[in-house]
């Protein structure tokens, strides 16, 4: 198989775009996939300082690397959730890469290590606090990597969710209906409220195979294994789901949660912002004064029962 | 005592196939397409990347025995 756009051997073919690549091809045509998500969602200019959440796989690492390349300013956070064995290799990947790569370009790399500051990894943290792990990963997550946006003085906080994530989450909310969280899987989320930073997907319009190949291609060294606590997850359900689809209809990912995006842009101009129904819903934790919609936000009760615990 | 080694007339060995996930090594006897590879191990080609060496192939690449073949979930997360 040949390359679509040049002489060479096809390194990938695309059945959604009826298309192969070679690798330069491809790596060319993924950088404009990003360079498109960025400037059609309005995520950051050039000038922006961004933080890119790390954790070792591929879609974290590539995103680094890829707006990197494009010239962009941005540094990462990688959170150390203490997950045994997962959590040492993940590490070491994010360690590599911002040795060979990311500081060469002059970024830096955030660390922030649940054991140090939480007195626990995440797994003992669900566990005092009677919750999933995946439930508890998501809310130190979602908390830290906010605050450290906030307190480093960072324009916008960068993610790798990529296509099929997006397209996984959309499933799982519509099966449920559960359509009050659809309002939150734009690629661009602003900083509607005091205490939110801006975040953003620039990876929403590429597949998990398009990002694995990237990082084959790139050589950019990744940790392959699944992490230990998604086993049993209904989100790698739904993502199985969708590819059985997709091999048998190529574009159906992309269709799926691209038209689902130009429906709520629509319906959004309609019926107000994001920013004006958080603005509505949601005010400062009384304890550490970041967003939530309740008096105490989840990180600050989790944190109170853990300490009990202890 | 010096080790006697008896001359190999032995077939060539199959391919050999590593899965990442779930984590499996495999023989293949080749030459098989990588398209045909997939079907008979019963995997989502838009779940896998097919790697030879350092290189991704493509459906329509043939695969020899002297080939060393890995075939990487792309799955992550939960």
């Amino acid at each position: 198989m040949r390359c679509k756009k040049c002489p060479q051997r096809a390194a990938i073919k695309l059945p959604q775009h009826n298309i192969s690549y070679c690798k330069d091809c491809f790596t060319e045509f993924v950088h404009s996939q990003v360079a498109k998500a960025i400037k059609k969602q309005k995520m950051f200019t050039p000038e922006d300082r961004i933080l890119v959440a790390v954790s070792g796989g591929k879609d974290s690492l590539a995103l680094w690397a890829i707006l990197l390349k494009l010239g962009y300013r941005a540094d990462a956070l990688y959170l150390d959730l203490g997950i045994g064995n997962y959590s040492v290799q993940s590490r070491h990947k994010v360690d590599h890469f911002h040795e060979t790569v990311a500081q060469p370009r002059g970024a830096t790399l955030h660390i922030h290590t649940l054991a140090e500051n939480e007195g626990a990894g995440v797994k003992e943290l669900a566990t005092m606090m009677h919750r999933p792990t995946c439930s508890t990963c998501g809310t130190m997550k979602r908390y830290h990597f906010n605050r450290t946006a906030l307190e480093k003085d960072y324009d916008v906080m960068a993610t790798g969710h990529n296509l099929d994530d997006e397209a996984a989450r959309l499933l799982g909310n519509v099966l449920r209906w559960q359509t009050e969280f659809l309002d939150k899987q734009s690629p661009t989320l602003p900083a509607s409220v005091e205490g939110f930073a801006k975040k953003v997907k620039p990876l929403y319009r590429l597949t998990e195979r398009e990002m694995a190949a990237y990082a084959v291609i790139n050589k950019i060294s990744y940790i392959v294994d699944e992490c230990p606590m998604a086993k049993g997850s209904k989100m790698l359900v739904y993502k199985d789901v969708l590819n059985r689809l997709e091999t048998e209809s190529p574009g159906t990912k992309q269709s799926f949660y691209l038209k689902f995006l130009d429906k709520q842009a629509k319906e959004q101009a309609s019926t107000g912002s994001i920013t004006s129904h958080d603005q509505q819903r949601l005010t400062p934790c009384q304890t550490c004064g970041q967003p939530t919609s309740m008096e105490v936000c989840t990180y600050c009760k989790m944190m109170t029962k853990a300490k009990t615990h202890v | 005592m010096q080790t006697q080694h008896a001359p190999s007339y032995d077939a060539p060995e199959d391919m050999k196939v590593h899965l990442t996930h779930p984590p499996k090594d495999l023989d293949i006897p080749g030459p098989t397409i990588v398209r045909q590879l997939l079907q008979q191990l019963q995997l989502t080609p838009e779940a896998y990347l097919v790697i030879r060496g350092d290189d991704l192939v493509t459906e329509d690449e043939v695969l020899n025995d002297s080939d060393s073949i890995e075939i990487r979930s792309v799955i992550s997360g939960g």
